[in-house]
């Protein structure tokens, strides 16, 4: 057996990984995961990763969690252009600087707004306004510290190309815009600097890696998300509560 | 100039970096900077890191900031032994894994439980609730059993019979809550071995001299109204 990717592309994390395998001719067996439709806490998902989170690797018997540590992984296992991944020791380290700032600053305060305007009224809940208020003034702030710290006139992260870091930054920032609160407004660096990756991406990965993200206000309007089973709604209402 | 660190032990990732620069005899000038003076945000430091947060390395004009990050970049220039950050492809994707997965888990929970039990009571003079005691207690509880559970399982160290820089993130860690009191290794005693071994690995003097200061930190006066003002925005963003 190959390599499997454990995915749901509706996951920020999951779509950096795809966009990454599929942008680098990684062949690979997509296992879609539907977190809505609980099948990360399936008996079989269970055995892949007890943590019951996507995206997975299982490459043979080894199998690999978090997103960061399976794209270190693929870019050397695969030696893609060095760009993704520079063997420079002070350009690397600055990936790795942004990956520390990113897993507090960027990762749980970018996926908020898809909680608030689809998953919790999905299961029949209102995150209080408040809250919501709270998270913008955490994005805000993010978004000044990225642009004055990380990017600044550079036209990527770390540099002159696209790096692992800027697809992992993207696809947070994509979430709240796909569900219609555009982080881009005002920010002409930043939206600059998604036009430059966009570019660099071809179309039809792009909508590939999107279309579910892109699609899912209207699948809404339809009705037709898939209505989480009882056990996926306790571990969505437990989520919802530790919303800041 | 040589290389600057710029630590105060008060911090884990900054003891995990100290250890970490003592261990493999890495030259380096200590900038401490106390964090409970406010020393972070004085104009000085932001220059150094305008995030205002330690650690933080200087390498002639190299400036990187991050403790994954500076250990990382030390492991490489000074070509430290491997067991650190192995060659060996899946190992050291496993060490990635763990300080990918630590950051939002123990990282976070080690930090609320000393904050929670000891420093804003004790140091800035804010109330806990018996309520978000309890909660932040739980979450850690739950935290360190997948800590057991997924990293450590039945392993000398969390990717296999040798220390890595996981091992060393996850200690530093782990003491934290022990300088607020909470008998982390007490009912764990994998844990607790694996902690006997951590310190053998490294040395029980430098252990030790690492982590005075947090297993004194319940001692610690009030801070004056003027330096509570100061600290209580970043204290309360760190401990959100």
């Amino acid at each position: 057996m190959g390599l499997e990717l454990y995915l749901d592309l509706l996951s920020q994390p999951c779509r950096a990984v795809f966009i990454f395998a599929k942008k680098n001719g990684i062949p690979f067996q997509l296992r879609t995961v539907q977190l809505l439709k609980g099948q990360n806490c399936s008996k079989e998902f269970l055995q892949i990763n007890s943590l019951q989170r996507v995206p997975v690797l299982k490459d043979g018997d080894f199998i690999l969690t978090e997103s960061s540590a399976i794209l270190i992984y693929l870019s050397c296992k695969y030696q893609v252009a060095d760009h993704w991944y520079p063997s420079d020791l002070q350009t690397r380290s600055q990936i790795q600087e942004y990956l520390g700032w990113h897993a507090y600053n960027i990762r749980s305060i970018f996926g908020v707004t898809l909680w608030v305007r689809v998953l919790a009224p999905l299961i029949g809940i209102q995150v209080p306004e408040e809250k919501v208020n709270r998270n913008r003034t955490y994005m805000d702030h993010a978004l000044q510290q990225l642009e004055s710290k990380f990017l600044g006139d550079k036209p990527f992260l770390v540099g002159q190309q696209v790096s692992l870091a800027d697809l992992m930054l993207l696809e947070e920032l994509i979430q709240p815009v796909a569900v219609g609160y555009d982080v881009f407004v005002g920010r002409p660096r930043l939206a600059a600097w998604r036009g430059r990756i966009e570019a660099f991406l071809d179309t039809e990965l792009w909508q590939e890696a999107h279309g579910p993200i892109f699609n899912i206000l209207e699948q809404m309007a339809k009705k037709t998300l898939p209505v989480p089973p009882p056990e996926t709604q306790k571990n969505m209402l437990f989520r919802i509560s530790k919303i800041p | 100039m040589g290389l600057e660190l710029y630590l105060d032990l008060l911090s884990q990732p900054c003891r995990a970096v100290y250890i970490f620069a003592k261990k493999n005899g890495i030259p380096f000038q200590l900038r401490t900077v106390e964090l409970l003076k406010g020393q972070h945000l004085s104009d000085a430091f932001v220059q150094v890191n305008p995030l205002k947060k330690v650690p933080a390395l200087k390498d002639g004009d190299f400036i990187l900031t991050e403790s994954v990050a500076i250990l990382l970049y030390l492991t490489h220039k000074y070509k430290v032994p491997e067991h650190w950050y192995p060659q060996d492809l899946q190992t050291r994707a496993r060490v990635d894994e763990y300080l990918a997965w630590q950051h939002t888990t123990l990282r976070r929970n080690c930090l609320r439980a000393l904050w929670h039990k000891v420093m804003l009571p004790n140091f800035l003079g804010e109330q806990v609730s018996p309520k978000t005691l309890e909660d932040t207690v739980a979450e850690l509880d739950v935290t360190l059993q997948l800590l057991e559970d997924k990293f450590l399982q039945n392993k000398d160290f969390i990717v296999g019979p040798h220390i890595s820089l996981a091992d060393l993130v996850a200690i530093t860690e782990l003491m934290h809550p022990m300088g607020a009191g909470c008998q982390v290794f007490q009912s764990r005693p994998k844990l607790a071995a694996w902690r006997q071994r951590i310190e053998a690995a490294v040395g029980k003097d430098l252990f030790q001299e690492a982590h005075e200061v947090i297993l004194k930190v319940k001692n610690t006066p009030p801070a004056d109204p003027t330096i509570k003002q100061k600290l209580m925005p970043g204290v309360l963003a760190m401990i959100q």
